[in-house]
C-alpha cells in the first residue's frame, strides 16, 4: 500500500471538495444545530429546574428509569431522558456528512470525466478507494468529536448538573460517539459510493445514500415510543450489527470500484 | 515497443449478448515511432487504448508496452505510459499547478515542482498557473491534460483525439506538440479523427473496425489502393493521344479529364520521360506534370468500403 498516494487522493478531495459551498454548508451549519438544540434545550430546562421541583422519578417514562442512577433527582432523570434523544442525531452527523462529499466527490468526477486519467496512475483501486473513504469520513468524524466535545464543555457553563454530565460523558454515548460514528461513516461512504456508480446527480446521489439515515431514525422513534431504551447494551447491539453492515458494504463499495466495472459499467 | 498478439476484448451486455469490442488486433510498434489509429466511432480504438495502458483487461490475447505484460504487470504498466483521454477531465475547481502536482505525486516524481513549473512552461500555461482549469479555454485545458500525460516523463504515449473539438490555431500547437515529442524519440499511439492531422503526423497508420483492416505508411497504403498516377496537364487535348500512352509498356491505365491525362503506372521515373517525349512528338502543349496524391481520407474512406464497414453503416 503506498501511503504517499493514498494521502494525495485525500489532498486533492479536500482541495477540491471544501470548494463547493454546499460541502461547506453541510459540514458546518448541520453539526452546529445539531450542537446547539441539546445546549438549548438543557439550558432552559435547567432554568426551570425550579419548577421542576415537583417532578419525580414517577414522571419518567418507566422504560426509561433504567438509564438514570440512583443518585439522580427526578428532574434529572427527566433531563436525561430528553437530553438522550439528541443522542441520535449526533449519531446522525458521520452519516450525513460522508453522504455530501462522497456524492459531490465520486459523481462529479464522473461528469468532468475526471476518474479515467486518474486511473491511469499506477495508483491501486484499493488506494483510491481507501484514498476517497478516508477523505469522505475522517471530516465527519473529526466534526463529529468536535461538536460533541464542544457540547459536553458546554454542559457546566450552562448549569447542567454533574449527574446529568456523567450521564452525557458516560459508555453509551462515548461509544455513540467514538465507536458507532466512525463505523456508520464507513457505511455510507460505501453506500454512496454504490449509489453513485449508478447515477449522474450528486443531488440524486445523495439523497438516496441518506436513507441510511432510516435506522437511526427508527431508534429515535423506538426510544420516543417507550419501544427501547438507548443504553449501553443496546449501543453495544448496535456497533456489533454496524460491524456486520460494515463489512457488507466494504464488500459492495470494493467490488462496485475496480477500473474495469468504473470505466465500462457506471453509467 | 507496444506490441500486440491476437488482442481480444469482448463485452457481455447481457448473458448470450456480446458485443466484440476489439477482435484478434496483432500489431508491433517501434520505440519511437508514431503510430495513427484510425476508425469511424465505435470502432473500439478507446478501447483498444484502454487494453494497452492497463485500464481493462483483454478477453483473450496477450499485449506488451515497454516490455511489459498487460493484466500482469499492469502497475508498471501505468507507471510507464502516459495517456491523454477523450476527455481531459481536470479537476476544474483546482490551478494549473495543484492539478499537475496531484498527478506528479501520484507518478512519484522527483522533484515534482520543477518539473510541473518545466512543463506549465514549455506549454505556455505558467502565467496561469494559480488560476481554476474551469476557466481555461478548451485548448488550454488540452495543454494542461497532456502535460499532465508527460510530467513522468514516459516513453510511450496514448493520445486519444488530442486536437477533437479545438479551434484550428490551438489544434495547430497541439499539433506542433506531439511533432516535438516524436522528435524526442517518444513512442505515440495517436488515435485521431482527422486525417490531415495523422498524414502529417504518422510513420505509420492502422485503419480499425473492431480489427486492423489495414496497417502501413500513409504512402504504402496510397500506393496499395489506387497505385501511382500521374497528371499530365496540357493546353489542348487530343483523344488520339490516350491510345498512344496506353501502347506504352508499363503503363496501367489512362484517363482524360478536362484538358489533363491521367496516367496509371508502377514505376512514374522511368515511364515520365517516354510519355513526356511521346506527347511531344504529336505536338502536344505540354504545361506541367505531377503526380497525383490521394488524401488519406480517399485511403481510409476506400479501406473502409471495401471492406463493407460504410455500407453496413448506411
Amino acid at each position: 500500500m503506498n501511503f504517499k498516494s493514498i494521502r494525495t487522493i485525500i489532498d486533492k478531495e479536500w482541495a477540491e471538495v471544501f470548494k463547493n459551498r454546499m460541502v461547506l454548508f453541510t459540514m458546518i451549519f448541520m453539526p452546529l444545530i445539531f450542537t446547539v438544540l441539546p445546549l438549548v434545550m438543557l439550558y432552559f430546562t435547567g432554568q426551570e429546574m425550579g419548577d421542576m421541583g415537583g417532578v419525580g422519578t414517577a414522571d419518567v417514562p418507566a422504560e426509561f428509569l433504567s438509564a438514570c442512577s440512583s443518585d439522580m433527582t427526578g428532574a434529572e432523570c427527566m433531563q436525561v431522558y430528553l437530553v438522550n434523544q439528541f443522542l441520535l442525531l449526533f449519531m446522525m452527523v458521520p452519516v450525513i456528512i460522508p453522504v455530501t462529499i462522497a456524492a459531490y466527490s465520486i459523481v462529479g468526477e464522473k461528469t468532468t470525466h475526471s476518474l479515467e486519467p486518474l486511473l491511469a496512475t499506477p495508483i491501486s483501486t484499493f488506494e483510491l478507494l481507501v484514498g476517497k473513504s478516508l477523505a469522505a469520513s475522517l471530516p465527519a468524524i473529526i466534526v463529529g468529536w468536535i461538536s460533541f466535545g464542544l457540547f459536553v464543555a458546554a454542559l457546566p457553563l450552562l448549569g447542567v448538573t454533574k449527574s446529568v454530565i456523567n450521564y452525557i460523558a458516560g459508555p453509551t454515548w462515548l461509544l455513540a460517539i467514538i465507536i458507532a460514528g466512525p463505523l456508520m461513516a464507513i457505511a455510507s461512504v460505501n453506500l454512496t459510493i454504490f449509489v453513485s456508480s449508478r447515477v449522474n446527480d450528486p443531488r440524486t446521489a445523495e439523497q438516496i445514500s441518506t436513507l441510511f439515515l432510516l435506522p437511526i431514525l427508527g431508534l429515535l422513534f423506538a426510544q420516543l415510543a417507550g419501544v427501547i431504551v438507548i443504553n449501553v447494551m443496546v449501543m453495544l447491539s448496535f456497533i456489533g450489527g454496524m460491524i456486520l453492515v460494515d463489512i457488507g458494504m466494504v464488500y459492495l463499495g470494493t467490488s462496485i470500484f475496480q477500473r474495469e466495472n468504473i470505466l465500462t459499467r457506471w453509467k | 515497443m507496444i506490441e500486440a498478439k491476437a488482442l481480444t476484448k469482448i463485452f457481455e451486455i447481457k448473458k448470450g449478448d456480446d458485443i466484440p469490442a476489439v477482435v484478434d488486433l496483432n500489431l508491433s510498434i517501434a520505440q519511437g515511432e508514431v503510430f495513427g489509429f484510425l476508425g469511424p466511432n465505435g470502432a473500439g480504438k478507446t478501447t483498444t487504448v484502454r487494453m494497452l495502458t492497463s485500464l481493462i483487461g483483454p478477453t483473450s490475447g496477450q499485449a506488451w508496452v515497454n516490455g511489459f505484460e498487460v493484466g500482469k504487470e499492469d502497475q508498471e504498466i501505468r507507471r510507464n505510459v502516459g495517456v491523454l483521454t477523450e476527455h481531459p477531465g481536470l479537476y476544474e475547481r483546482l490551478s494549473a499547478f495543484k492539478n499537475l502536482m496531484i498527478y506528479a505525486n501520484l507518478h512519484d516524481v522527483e522533484s515534482a515542482e520543477k518539473q510541473v513549473e518545466k512543463y506549465l512552461h514549455m506549454l505556455g500555461l505558467w502565467s496561469r498557473r494559480d488560476d481554476p482549469a474551469g476557466s481555461f479555454s478548451k485548448g488550454m485545458r488540452q495543454k494542461l491534460a497532456i502535460a499532465r500525460a508527460l510530467l513522468h516523463e514516459p516513453q510511450a504515449l496514448f493520445l486519444d483525439e488530442p486536437t477533437s473539438g479545438l479551434d484550428p490555431e490551438a489544434a495547430r500547437l497541439v499539433r506542433s506538440f506531439i511533432e516535438e515529442l516524436g522528435d524526442q524519440g517518444r513512442t505515440i499511439f495517436l488515435c485521431t479523427h482527422n486525417l490531415n492531422e495523422a498524414d502529417r503526423l504518422c510513420n505509420r497508420i492502422g485503419i480499425f473496425k473492431s480489427r486492423l483492416i489495414a496497417v502501413d505508411t500513409p504512402a504504402n497504403l496510397r500506393q496499395e489502393i489506387y497505385g501511382r498516377k500521374v497528371v499530365f496537364h496540357l493546353r489542348a487535348l487530343d483523344p488520339a493521344w490516350k491510345k498512344l500512352i496506353g501502347t506504352i509498356e508499363g503503363v496501367r491505365d489512362v484517363q482524360l479529364v478536362d484538358q489533363k491525362i491521367v496516367v496509371g503506372m508502377e514505376d512514374p521515373e522511368g515511364l515520365n520521360p517516354k510519355i513526356i517525349r511521346l506527347l511531344v512528338e504529336n505536338g502536344a502543349d505540354l504545361l506541367f506534370v505531377g503526380e497525383l496524391r490521394h488524401s488519406l481520407e480517399d485511403i481510409y474512406l476506400q479501406t473502409l468500403e471495401e471492406e463493407g464497414v460504410i455500407k453496413d453503416e448506411l
